[in-house]
C-alpha cells in the first residue's frame, strides 16, 4: 500500500532515468474508471506542468516514479472540470461515510498497485481519517521510511472507498464527475437527516437534489424545523414543491406555516392541486389544536363493510400501510359511527360485518380540542390514533401516536 | 337580510386570514430573537478576567488617557467579527473548517497548537479571577475554584446549547455592575468624555504596553473563532444575516461601553489616589474601597467574578471544539465518549488543568495572565489575515466578499495590530517593559 502523501512532490523520471519534474496533483478520471489513478500532474517550476497518464507509468514507489516513455511524448497539462483531484477534491475535505453513517474529514488516501491486463494500475483503496493520516500530512516532506515508522503505534481509521460519498455543490460538475447518491439513499430517512445536520447549507442542498423525492420527504422531516425551512426557501421551488407533495399532509401543512408568507404561496401554486388544498385546509387550524396535529389522509369505510370487502379497499386505495392501524366507520353523511384496529381483522371471517367489530367506546377530539387534552387522551386510553370530527360530527382526520411524540419531544427541548 | 349568511361567511375567512397573519408575525419575532445573541455574548464575554485587569491598569496609572483607544478598538472588533459572523452565515462552516479546507492540513494543525495554548493561559486567567473575586467575598479559593470548575463541567454537560446559551445572555446582562460602580466612583465626565474623542499619548514603554494589551485583551482571537462557530449553530440564514450584523454591532457597542467603565471607575478612584501599582483586578476592587465606597468596590467585584466565570463556561468548550473540528476529530456533546474520545478529554482536561494550576500554592497569577494577554496578541495577527483572505474568496463568499473599502479598512486595521504587536514583542524581548519584566 502507498500513501497519496507520499507521491504528491515525488520526483518523476523518464524512460532514460532523465528528470521530468515532481507531482503536483493526482487525478480519476470517473467517466473511465471511478477509482483509477488515471494522470499525474507534473509539476516543472516555472514551466507548464505535464500529464502523464497511468499507461506511460513504469513503477511508482514512495518519493519516486519511473515513467516508460520520454518526457516528450507527455501531454501539456490543461485544467479539467470532469476529473477528480486528490489534493483538491479530496485532501482536508468532509466527505460522507456511508457505511458508518456520518460526515467526516479526509487526512489521507491509501492506494494499491493491482494488476490490469499484465500493467499495474493505482487505485484508491480506503480514505484515510485517522491520526496516522494526520501524522503523514503533518511530516509531509521528511523520508516516508521515518514516517512510517513513527505511525506504527498510532491507530488507523480508514473508510473503504466503496462507502465514500462526495459532496460536490456544483450540480454541472456533479454530472460530470458521476457521483452517485444511490448508497446514501439506501439508508434510513434519519441517519441521513443527522448526516445533512452535520453539513454546510449549500452541501445539504446539494445531496438533498440529488436523492430521489420520496425519500428527500421522508428526510425533510426528520431534519430539525428550522433547518427544514431554510432548505426549502432555497431549494429550487419545483424542486421543493415535489418534495413536499411526498410528505404526508399534517408535516406538511406544519412545515409550509412555518415559511415565510411569499414562498409558502409559490410552492402552494406549484403543487399538485389536490395537496395544495388539503394543506390549505389544514393552514386553518391553530397549531396547537387537534385540528392542527391530525392527518386529514384517514381510511374510513361505510357502516355496512364485511371485512372481505376492507382488505380489498385496502388492497385498492394503496393507503400508506406504515400508518394504517384502524379503520373507521363512517355513516351516509361522513359521521364518525366507529373505529375498528385493524389486528382485529386478523382474526375476523370474510363475512363478519366491521361494525361487530368495533372498539368501545368510540374516543374522538372535534378539531378544536388543545394539544394538552389530546396528549392526554392518549396517555389515558393508551391510543395509537385517535380520530378528529368537526361541528357536524364528520370525520375529518386522525392524529397518531408519532405525532404526538414529536410534539412532546419538541417541546421538552 | 338576505346577504346576512354571506356577510358571516366573510367575516369569518377575514378572522382566519388575521390568524395566519399572527402566526406568521410571531414566528418573524422568533426568528429576530434567534439571530440575537452570539454577538452579544461574544462582545460581552471577552471582558474576561486578564482583560479587566488590563482595563484596571490602564485606568490606574494613565487616568483617562488610554480612553481613546476604545474607538479605534472598537472598530477593529467590529470589522474584525462582523466579518467571521458573515462567513459564518453565507458558508455554514466554522472558522478553524475553513482554515483547513483552504489552507491544509499542517497550518491547521501549527494555529491550533497555538489555539491551544493561548486558551490554556486565558482558561488560567478566567480560575485566577474566580478565586481572587471570591476571596475578597471571604470564601477561601480551595472551595471556590473546584465548585466553579464542577459547576462549568455540569451545564455545559447537561444543558443543550440554547438552554446554555440564554445562561450566558443572564451573565451577560450582569455586566451592568461595571457600570454601576462607573457610576458610583464620581468620574469627572467631562474630562472622560474629552479623552474618549481626543487621544493622548504619552512615550513611554508602559503606556504603549498597556495601549497594546488593551487591544489584545478586546480583540481576543478565540472569539472569531467562538463567534463563526455559534452562527453556524443557529443556522442564519443569508437572507436574516441583517440582524446577525445587528447582533455583532450591539455586542461590539455593549463590549466598548464595557471597557470605558472599568477603565472610568479606576482612573477617577485610584489614579486620582495615585494607588498605580495593582496587581490584579481584584486589588482593583479592594482598592476601590476606601476610594469610593462598599457597594462600588462589591459591584467591581461582582463583575469581575461573573466574567470569570462566564468566560472559563465558553473557552474550553469552544477550543475542544474548534480544535477537534479543525483536525477532522468527532466533537459534539451529543455523541457518547468512546465515539469522540479526544473532544472530551480535551475538554476535561483543559478545565482540570486550569482549575488546579491556581491551587498551587504561590502560583505566578499576574504573570500567567498578563502571559496569556501577550500570546493573545501573537495569534490574532495570524488569525486576522487568515480571516481576510477567506473573506475576499469568491467561491467562497459569493457576492458577500468584502467592498474594496472595507478591505482597505481592515486591511490597515491588521496591519496596525501586526506592528503593535511586534513592537510588544520586542519590548518584551529587550526587558523594557516593566510589566513584562516580571514575566
Amino acid at each position: 500500500m502507498i500513501h497519496a502523501t507520499e507521491l504528491i512532490r515525488a520526483a518523476v523520471y523518464d524512460v532514460n532515468g532523465n528528470y521530468v519534474g515532481r507531482v503536483r496533483e493526482l487525478c480519476i478520471d470517473p467517466s473511465e474508471q471511478p477509482n483509477r489513478i488515471a494522470w499525474l500532474v507534473i509539476a516543472r517550476g516555472r514551466f507548464q506542468p505535464l500529464l502523464a497518464r497511468y499507461d506511460q507509468v513504469a513503477s511508482v514507489a514512495p518519493r519516486a516514479i519511473r515513467l516508460n516513455v520520454l518526457e516528450l511524448s507527455l501531454k501539456a497539462y490543461l485544467p479539467n472540470e470532469a476529473w477528480l483531484t486528490v489534493s483538491k477534491d479530496l485532501l482536508d475535505q468532509q466527505i460522507i461515510d456511508v457505511h458508518g453513517r456520518k460526515v467526516v474529514r479526509v487526512n489521507d488516501l491509501d492506494l494499491v498497485e493491482i494488476p490490469v491486463n499484465g500493467r499495474m494500475e493505482l487505485r484508491i483503496a480506503q480514505v484515510d481519517v485517522g491520526l496516522a493520516g494526520a501524522l503523514r500530512r503533518l511530516l509531509q516532506g521528511l523520508p516516508p521510511g521515518w514516517i512510517r515508522r513513527l505511525q506504527k503505534s498510532l491507530p488507523t481509521r480508514a473508510i473503504r472507498w466503496e462507502f465514500v460519498d462526495l459532496i460536490e455543490t456544483d450540480p454541472m460538475r456533479r454530472v460530470k464527475l458521476k457521483i452517485p447518491h444511490a448508497k446514501l439513499a439506501q439508508l434510513h430517512p434519519a441517519d441521513i437527516a443527522d448526516i445533512l445536520e452535520e453539513l454546510a447549507p449549500s452541501e445539504r442542498e446539494a445531496v438533498l437534489e440529488t436523492l430521489p423525492e420520496e425519500t428527500a420527504a421522508e428526510t425533510l422531516g426528520e431534519l430539525k424545523p428550522e433547518l427544514q425551512v431554510r432548505l426549502l426557501e432555497e431549494l429550487d421551488a419545483g424542486r421543493a414543491a415535489d418534495i413536499l407533495e411526498h410528505m404526508p399532509a399534517d408535516e406538511r401543512a406544519d412545515l409550509v406555516a412555518e415559511l415565510p408568507e411569499e414562498t409558502s404561496r409559490e410552492l402552494l401554486a406549484d403543487m399538485e392541486r389536490k395537496q395544495a388544498a388539503e394543506t390549505e385546509a389544514l393552514l386553518q387550524f391553530e397549531e396547537n389544536t387537534a385540528g392542527g396535529l391530525m392527518n386529514p389522509r384517514v381510511f374510513s369505510v361505510a357502516e355496512a363493510s364485511t371485512v372481505a370487502s376492507v382488505i380489498e379497499n385496502v388492497r385498492q386505495s394503496g393507503i400508506d400501510l406504515d400508518t394504517l392501524d384502524t379503520v373507521y366507520l363512517v355513516n351516509d353523511t361522513g359521521g364518525l359511527t366507529g373505529a375498528v384496529p385493524v389486528a382485529r381483522l386478523l382474526l375476523a371471517t370474510a363475512e363478519t360485518l366491521l361494525a361487530s367489530l368495533c372498539a368501545d367506546p368510540l374516543v374522538f377530539v372535534d378539531t378544536d380540542t388543545k394539544e394538552r387534552q389530546v396528549i392526554e387522551m392518549f396517555d389515558k386510553y393508551n391510543l395509537r390514533s385517535l380520530p378528529v370530527v368537526d361541528t357536524d360530527q364528520k370525520l375529518v382526520g386522525v392524529i397518531t401516536a408519532d405525532d404526538v411524540i414529536s410534539r412532546l419531544w419538541q417541546t421538552r427541548r | 337580510m338576505a346577504n346576512a349568511p354571506l356577510a358571516l361567511t366573510r367575516t369569518l375567512e377575514w378572522l382566519r386570514a388575521q390568524r395566519r397573519r399572527v402566526r406568521h408575525s410571531r414566528r418573524r419575532l422568533a426568528l429576530l430573537f434567534a439571530a440575537v445573541g452570539p454577538g452579544l455574548v461574544t462582545g460581552t464575554v471577552n471582558q474576561d478576567a486578564g482583560g479587566i485587569y488590563s482595563y484596571s491598569l490602564g485606568g490606574a496609572q494613565y487616568g483617562y488617557w488610554l480612553l481613546w483607544t476604545l474607538i479605534p478598538v472598537g472598530v477593529l472588533l467590529y470589522i474584525s467579527e462582523e466579518m467571521c459572523a458573515r462567513m459564518g452565515v453565507v458558508t455554514g462552516k466554522g472558522l478553524s473548517d475553513l482554515i483547513r479546507e483552504e489552507f491544509g492540513f499542517r497550518i491547521t494543525f501549527l494555529l491550533m497548537l497555538a489555539v491551544l495554548a493561548m486558551s490554556l493561559g486565558n482558561i488560567l486567567a478566567e480560575f485566577a479571577g474566580i478565586a481572587a473575586s471570591m476571596e475578597l467575598f471571604g470564601v477561601s479559593r480551595y472551595v471556590a475554584v473546584p465548585l466553579a470548575a464542577l459547576f462549568i463541567w455540569g451545564i455545559v454537560v447537561r444543558g443543550t446549547y440554547r438552554t446554555v446559551e440564554k445562561v450566558f445572555l443572564v451573565g451577560c446582562s450582569f455586566y451592568v455592575a461595571y457600570l454601576l460602580s462607573a457610576v458610583l466612583a464620581r468620574p469627572d465626565w467631562m474630562v472622560a468624555a474629552y479623552h474618549t474623542v481626543v487621544p493622548t499619548v504619552a512615550f513611554e514603554t508602559g503606556y504603549l504596553v498597556l495601549a497594546l494589551a488593551l487591544v489584545g485583551s478586546t480583540v481576543a482571537p478565540w472569539q472569531h473563532f467562538y463567534l463563526q462557530s455559534s452562527v453556524v449553530e443557529r443556522g442564519v440564514s443569508p437572507r436574516h444575516y441583517r440582524q446577525t450584523r445587528g447582533d455583532v454591532f450591539f455586542g461590539t457597542l455593549s463590549c466598548v461601553v464595557i471597557v470605558f467603565s472599568i477603565v472610568v471607575a479606576c482612573a477617577a478612584t485610584l489614579h486620582v489616589a495615585r494607588r498605580t501599582e495593582i496587581a490584579t483586578a481584584a486589588e482593583a476592587a479592594e482598592a476601590l474601597r476606601p476610594l469610593a465606597g462598599f457597594y462600588a468596590s462589591s459591584l467591581f467585584a461582582f463583575g469581575l467574578l461573573n466574567a470569570s466565570l462566564l468566560a472559563a463556561s465558553i473557552l474550553p468548550l469552544s477550543t475542544a471544539y474548534v480544535i477537534c473540528e479543525g483536525l477532522g476529530l468527532e466533537a459534539s456533546l451529543n455523541r457518547p465518549f468512546r465515539e469522540a474520545p479526544i473532544f472530551y478529554w480535551l475538554y476535561t482536561a483543559l478545565i482540570v488543568v486550569g482549575a488546579s494550576l491556581i491551587l498551587v500554592p504561590g502560583a505566578p497569577l499576574v504573570r500567567i495572565m498578563v502571559l496569556s494577554q501577550v500570546i493573545n496578541g501573537v495569534v490574532l495577527p495570524v488569525v486576522m489575515i487568515f480571516v481576510l483572505v477567506l473573506v475576499n474568496r469568491r467561491e467562497l463568499m459569493g457576492e458577500f466578499t468584502n467592498s474594496r473599502g472595507y478591505n482597505a479598512v481592515a486591511w490597515s486595521a491588521s496591519l496596525v495590530i501586526i506592528l503593535l504587536t511586534l513592537l510588544l514583542v520586542y519590548l518584551g524581548l529587550s526587558g523594557k517593559a516593566p510589566i513584562l519584566a516580571r514575566l
